[in-house]
This record gives C-alpha cells, structure tokens and sequence, in this order.
C-alpha cells in the first residue's frame, strides 16, 4: 500500500513536471540554464505568432564579437519589461556540435535570463529570407515582430541599448 | 539642329550617372547581372593586384574572407580547394579580407601574411584597406563570395552568396554552390541558382554606428 501511494505521489509528481514542461518550456529553460536544441518549426512559433507580443529575436552566436557585446542590452530590455508584452528570444546561430562545449557553458555564466535556444538548421538558405528578405546572414541581427499589430522592424546590424529601447518605445510603443 | 546635340548627351550621361548611382546607393552594392568595376589591392606578397591584370582567366571567384571569422576559417580549405579546381579552367579564387584592422586587429596585414603562409593559399589574399571594394560591391559578411565572369571587356557578377550549403561540416555538405555555378559557366549555361544566402560574421566597417 505504501508503495501504491509513493507510486502515485511519484507518478502525479512526474505527470505535473511533464504538463509544465509542455506549458512553460521557456521557463524551465532559463532556470536550469540549458539550451534547446531546434528547428525551424520552433522558431517560425515565434515569426509568426498572432499574439499581441513584441518579439525581439536576436541572432548570435558565441563565436560572434559584436554579438557578445550587445546580448547584455537585450538582457536589460528583458529585466526592463518584465511583465510586459515584450519577449527577447535569442537563437544561437552556433553548431549543433558546440552546445554542450561552447553554447551552454556561455549561457550559464553569463546568467542569461532571456529564452535561448540554438536553431539546428545547417542549409541556412533555406530560412534566412522566412526571418527577412533584406537579411545577408550576417550577424548580430535583430528583429522586431508584433504580428498582432503588423509591425515588424528588421535591423543587419549590432544595437546599443539605447537604440534598444528607442525601436521598442517608438515603433512598437511599448514602454516599460 | 546640330549645336543641342552634345549638350543632351552631357545632360544624359549626368542624368544617367546619377541614376545608376542612386540606383547602387539604394541596393547597397551589386545584384547578379551588374557590371563589376575592377580594383588595385595589395596582396600578402607585397605586390598589387588587378583583376584586368590576369589577361588568362574567364573570371573570377571573389570572396570577402578574413582572418577572425570562424565560418571564414572553416571555409579557408574549401577555397584553397576551389581554387585548384578552378583555377585551371579559367577562374581563380580572388580573397579579399575587408575588415577594419583597428576593430579587428586579428585582420592586420602582417597577420594576412601569416594566415596565407600557414595555410599555403595558393590563391591572392588582398587587403581592402579603404573598404572600398567590400562597400562598392555590397559585401555585408564573410565569407561572401562573388563570381564574375568576362564579357568582351566586361565583368558581369554571375553568382553572389554561400559557397556551400554546410558551413559547419564539408562532409555533409549537398550543395555545393559556387561549384554548380562556376559548372554552368564553363559549359556555356546561364547560372541556375544566382544567389543564395548564408550566416557569417559582419564585416567590421569603420566608424560603423
């Protein structure tokens, strides 16, 4: 009998860690500072999401300078508009083969709180121009999607927090 | 009748310039199609170069590539290896590193140098100093690669984009784009696919905001 109840107590725990891994996966991935592995799918939820949310998806990638430089800008923004409509994604450009080595190691010591996940999709001609038709594939790139709203703001280049806090203020009227 | 005459011709080609350089101000460098301008770049080994200098080839395969960038470097053997399969019929690899050597000094000349020493580039590794040549025909990252071809007098940009469809692993690679266009090129066929894109590093520009 106890053993039925340690069970049930083990499989009801198991089953509400299973439907809040499903319901918070973003979450769950900046507590434990892991970093999913995805696919185009995964990142197309966000292009194309009909919620009134500003997605602020940045492209980086451990190995990229600028990149580095600026992710504390979009921290920030992300600290700064808490509880607000503004989510701040950052897709890993880095190999799949870098996540353990490189990619999750950056992230925990760097304490990212922003949803992180590395986009595994090698044939990058295949969905630079789903993102936008203007990007090259350089990066850092950012871009600025509130599809409730039919904004969006595409940006091939590094950004300071000021400029930040200026696209999301001014374009997307968004404040903190 | 005759006297308007050489001035509608000034007006025009005024006109004309203006246009086509709004026109390239406007698309931010060259679209396959365009006329690529020639330059004077100097190479690893001291000596500067010209692309109408090499009176042999059909063309060209133009990459902005540096030192610093890791897509740059896993692709430094997949150039050395174009090269030496095109080269031979007509269109030699032409590397041109763009980026600014105060933001990057990584890319310095004399890191060049070593960089081409090392990895025995059988190639020219130019400095685009100015970055003039990287602004003019629209680079944004690198590796970017351009392929030029010769027509008559002209350098018509035949490919723009990736070399290939797997930056991270050559093994996996299917598609192999540079490759596919510089194929049709040589057998006389108009390129099937004339741009694709790819990520890279961006070029470090000066003064960039």
């Amino acid at each position: 009998m106890r053993y039925r109840i340690a069970m049930f107590f083990r499989m009801s725990f198991f089953l509400c860690a299973l439907v809040l891994g499903f319901l918070l996966p973003e979450k769950a991935v900046a507590q434990t500072g892991k970093v999913p592995l995805v696919k185009l799918s995964h990142l197309q939820k966000y292009l194309n999401s009909t919620s009134d949310t500003t997605y602020v998806i940045n492209f980086w990638a451990t190995w990229c300078k600028p990149c580095i430089e600026e992710l504390p800008h979009f921290e920030a923004v992300q600290q700064q508009y808490q509880g607000k409509p503004v989510q701040v994604v950052l897709v890993s450009m880095d190999f799949a083969k870098d996540l353990e080595r490189k990619v999750v190691p950056f992230v925990q010591r760097n304490k990212l709180k922003s949803t992180v996940f590395l986009l595994d999709e090698p044939d990058q001609n295949a969905w630079i121009d789903l993102v936008d038709p203007s990007w090259s594939g350089a990066i850092p790139a950012t871009l600025f999607v509130n599809n409730a709203r039919k904004q969006r703001l595409f940006l091939e280049k590094p950004l300071t927090l000021a400029q930040l806090q200026e696209h999301l203020t001014s374009k997307f009227s968004q404040n903190p | 009748m005759r006297k308007p005459y050489p001035l509608l011709v000034l007006l025009l080609s005024v006109l004309a310039l203006v246009s086509t350089t709004a026109y390239r101000m406007a698309n931010n460098g060259y679209q396959v199609g365009d006329t690529a301008t020639d330059f004077r770049l100097k190479n690893v080994n001291g000596q500067m170069v010209s692309l109408r200098d090499q009176k042999n080839a059909k063309g060209f395969i133009v990459t902005f590539t540096c030192n610093t960038c890791p897509y740059s470097k896993l692709y430094e053997d997949r150039l050395v290896q174009l090269h030496q399969k095109y080269a031979p019929k007509g269109y030699p690899v032409i590397a041109i590193n763009p980026n600014d050597v105060t933001l990057s000094p990584g890319d310095s000349f004399a890191d060049m140098q070593k960089r081409a020493k090392d990895k025995k580039f059988p190639f020219v590794y130019l400095q685009d100093e100015t970055q003039e040549v990287a602004r003019r025909y629209g680079a944004t990252r690198t590796p970017h690669v351009y392929v030029l071809t010769k027509t008559g007098q002209d350098l018509k940009v035949s490919y723009i984009g990736a070399i290939d469809d797997n930056s991270g692993d050559p093994e996996k690679v299917q598609k192999r784009y540079v490759e596919a266009a510089l194929d049709n090129l040589l057998t006389g066929k108009a390129v099937q696919q004339t741009s694709t894109k790819a990520i890279g590093c961006t070029i470090k520009w000066r003064n960039n905001s």
